[in-house]
């Protein structure tokens, strides 16, 4: 009996854990979002009366930003692809001694605070930073354009700010790939873009998925980019949810919010991950 | 009762860069809509262990008290400490009006330690804390000094007498710009939309100070705005922010935007603005609105789960800054209305050139052309407030 009960004397810590910080806010969060405004109660006094409209009253009227929090995430979600995967290549394949001392670099922001970096984007995308008079003098943006309070910026924060989630998952996985069997797809006459497509990527896919994944999630429920980098017209549903909360002491509406953004993300990493099918994942 | 280690690594980290450049809600406060970044960064703080040690726990805003760069330490809260031995805790843990009471809330709920015994809530929301009964009547035996309240400051609608609340420092806004820009200045809403400012427009987050000097300009009273006059203001903001004039709707951010060139004008707050000015000479400038601007403040409120002993502490404290000389120390530093007589004597001593300021000393010409927002009822609370945060894109 003893050895059988160990591994889930075990995992008790680890349930009680999950339970008390992710059950429970969650059942708390459901109870929320479906309470009304106490007939002439006070600010933030509200009382449970399974009202399930606050999801298509705050959905509706949200959906401005829900639109826009899924098309920054997606269009950060693949530039940061674009620009992890050749690195992640680059670090696994061809570093050589150097691999290490790259790894520590793409973790080193980690050592500063998210919110300072992102408030130093600010700085270097403003007026007065280098990248804009540059940019003017060049002629490649406009005198009048700016950088700083776009949606630009935003995405380009939030590829900035997401790009080691997606690194470090694909570093792990291309580095697993046995160099023997590129050399073995180069004896089968396949070019180097043949190789890739039919060998390296495939075998990399649980990185990609996982980069993705990890991207894309944080990023869709992101609020800092576009709070320090964006204008009101570029707001998330972040953005909306902290309103919501702290400003408008709508606590229903932030709750409804919260789910629906929950279970969107929900449906389309279940898609994503039937579709891209890694079962190492899964 | 110890603050969250990282939290407090920022905040000194922030303060050094800063402390030069933004006076009080400093750059949490300034990351506005990030109240619950900060929120969860200190979440170590404010919780749990009842009153600890400390006799006095003071929560206030960022950069709003006299701070010695080298000792590191906040010179007249020592002394306070010294004459009276009473040990003060000073937490810089008031960020945002929302964020802090969406922080506290569910203890005064309860009645439950809130972990401050005092904490300085501006008018509105000092009103909110009183119409929820989660404040205390002072003892005025123990704040003799309460009588040194400016005029204008001491009969408020939300606390007539002055019996639970005392102005800390004043606030008044208006339109700051930067004057290479600008060089006429900005005097009105005209002045402030022209079209060197396109797109380089930040006002502030506070529905109170950006739409109150909209209603101004519009010539409404702002003392007795009805609800039309206030949506059409709302809407007013909401067509200059779609029509791309406004780049922001922000806190003292708007500071950072300035230096950084990214905006060029903005309504701003009288105390950074003053700053601003004088720490890049003659590169900004600020002005009451011809039409009036907006004055608040923020106040001293003892929260209702503080216990006698730390009430009396806090009540010793509050009379503490209302002695004339200790208030114009602070207000030397936080360069904001001091709501005290008598301080503008003391500081000819400290510094004859901020006694003249119109910033901390405002004449009564100036105070005329300041107005009080109304006190919102519940209901328009929450409306007006879901009406402004909506047209800023929330």
């Amino acid at each position: 009996m003893g050895k059988i009960r160990t591994p889930y004397l075990l995992l008790l810590p680890g349930f009680g854990f999950l339970f008390t910080f992710f059950i429970l806010p969650i059942i708390n969060l459901a109870q929320t979002s479906t309470q009304t405004k106490i007939a002439g109660g006070d600010t933030g006094q509200y009382e449970q009366t399974l009202h399930f409209r606050n999801y298509i009253d705050a959905f509706v009227e949200n959906k401005e930003q829900f639109g826009r929090s899924f098309l920054y995430a997606t269009i950060a979600t693949v530039l940061a692809l674009a620009i992890a995967y050749p690195l992640a290549y680059a670090i696994a394949f061809k570093a050589g001694k150097y691999k290490n001392l790259l790894l520590v670099l793409v973790v080193a922001p980690f050592f500063t605070s998210f919110l300072l970096r992102t408030i130093a984007w600010k700085q270097i995308l403003g007026e007065e930073g280098f990248v804009v008079p540059t940019l003017r003098s060049l002629g490649i943006i406009s005198q009048s354009t700016t950088l700083t309070s776009t949606s630009f910026a935003v995405v380009m924060g939030m590829t900035y700010n997401f790009l080691p989630f997606m690194t470090l998952p694909l570093f792990a996985s291309i580095d697993r790939i046995d160099p023997r069997t590129l050399e073995a797809s180069g004896d089968l006459y396949a070019n180097g873009l043949t190789t890739f497509r039919r060998v390296t990527l495939p075998l990399s896919m649980p990185g990609v998925v996982a980069g993705t994944l990890l991207t894309f999630i944080p990023a869709a429920g992101d609020y800092v980019n576009a709070a320090i980098l964006g204008n009101p017209n570029t707001k998330m549903l972040g953005n909306v949810i902290e309103s919501r909360y702290f400003k408008i002491v709508d606590y229903p509406t932030a709750a409804a919010l919260s789910f629906t953004l929950m279970a969107a993300i929900l449906i389309l990493v279940t898609l994503y991950i039937r579709k891209a099918g890694t079962e190492e994942l899964v | 009762m110890t603050t969250d280690n990282s939290h407090e690594e920022i905040q000194s980290g922030l303060k050094d860069i800063i402390s030069a450049k933004v006076s009080r809600r400093g750059v949490f406060a300034g990351i506005g809509g990030l109240g619950a970044a900060a929120f969860l960064a200190s979440c170590g703080s404010g919780g749990g262990s009842g009153s600890g040690g400390e006799a006095l726990r003071w929560g206030n805003w960022p950069l709003y008290l006299d701070f010695d760069e080298k000792t590191k330490k906040y010179p007249t809260l020592e002394a306070f400490i010294k004459k009276t031995g009473i040990e003060t805790k000073y937490f810089e843990d008031y960020n945002d009006n929302d964020e802090f009471f969406g922080k506290v809330q569910a203890q005064l709920k309860l009645k439950k330690d809130i972990g401050y015994d005092i904490v300085t809530p501006t008018d509105w929301m000092a009103a909110r804390w009183i119409r929820l009964g989660y404040t205390q009547k002072f003892d005025g035996a123990n704040i003799p000094n309460a009588s040194n309240i400016l005029d204008t400051l001491a009969s408020p609608s939300f606390d007539p007498k002055r019996e639970q609340t005392l102005p800390w420092q004043g606030i008044m806004s208006g339109f700051g710009w930067n004057t290479a820009k600008n060089p006429k200045g900005i005097h009105t809403l005209d002045d402030l939309f022209a079209p060197q400012n396109k797109g380089k427009i930040v006002v502030l987050s506070e529905l109170r100070d950006t739409i109150g000097v909209i209603l101004l300009a519009q010539g409404v009273d702002v003392t007795k705005v009805t609800e039309d006059q206030y949506m059409n203001a709302v809407d007013f903001m909401a067509k200059q922010i779609s029509d791309g004039w406004i780049r922001g709707v922000k806190g003292n951010e708007y500071a950072e935007d300035l230096t950084s060139g990214d905006a060029t004008a903005v309504i701003g707050w009288s105390g950074d603005m003053f700053i601003l000015a004088s720490e890049n000479e003659g590169k900004f400038d600020f002005a009451i609105p011809e039409s009036g601007g907006t004055i608040s403040s923020d106040n001293f409120v003892i929260p209702y789960t503080v216990g006698a002993d730390a009430k009396a502490n806090a009540e010793k404290m509050i009379n503490y800054y209302y002695d004339p000389a200790v208030a114009a120390e602070v207000a030397a530093y936080v360069n904001y209305v001091c709501p005290v007589k008598g301080a503008q004597a003391e500081m000819e001593k400290i510094d004859p050139d901020l006694a003249a300021s119109e910033y901390i000393f405002p004449t009564e010409k100036t105070m005329a052309k300041l107005n009080v927002f109304r006190a919102l009822t519940t209901d328009e609370e929450t409306s007006w407030t879901e009406a402004f945060q909506k047209a800023a894109g929330n």
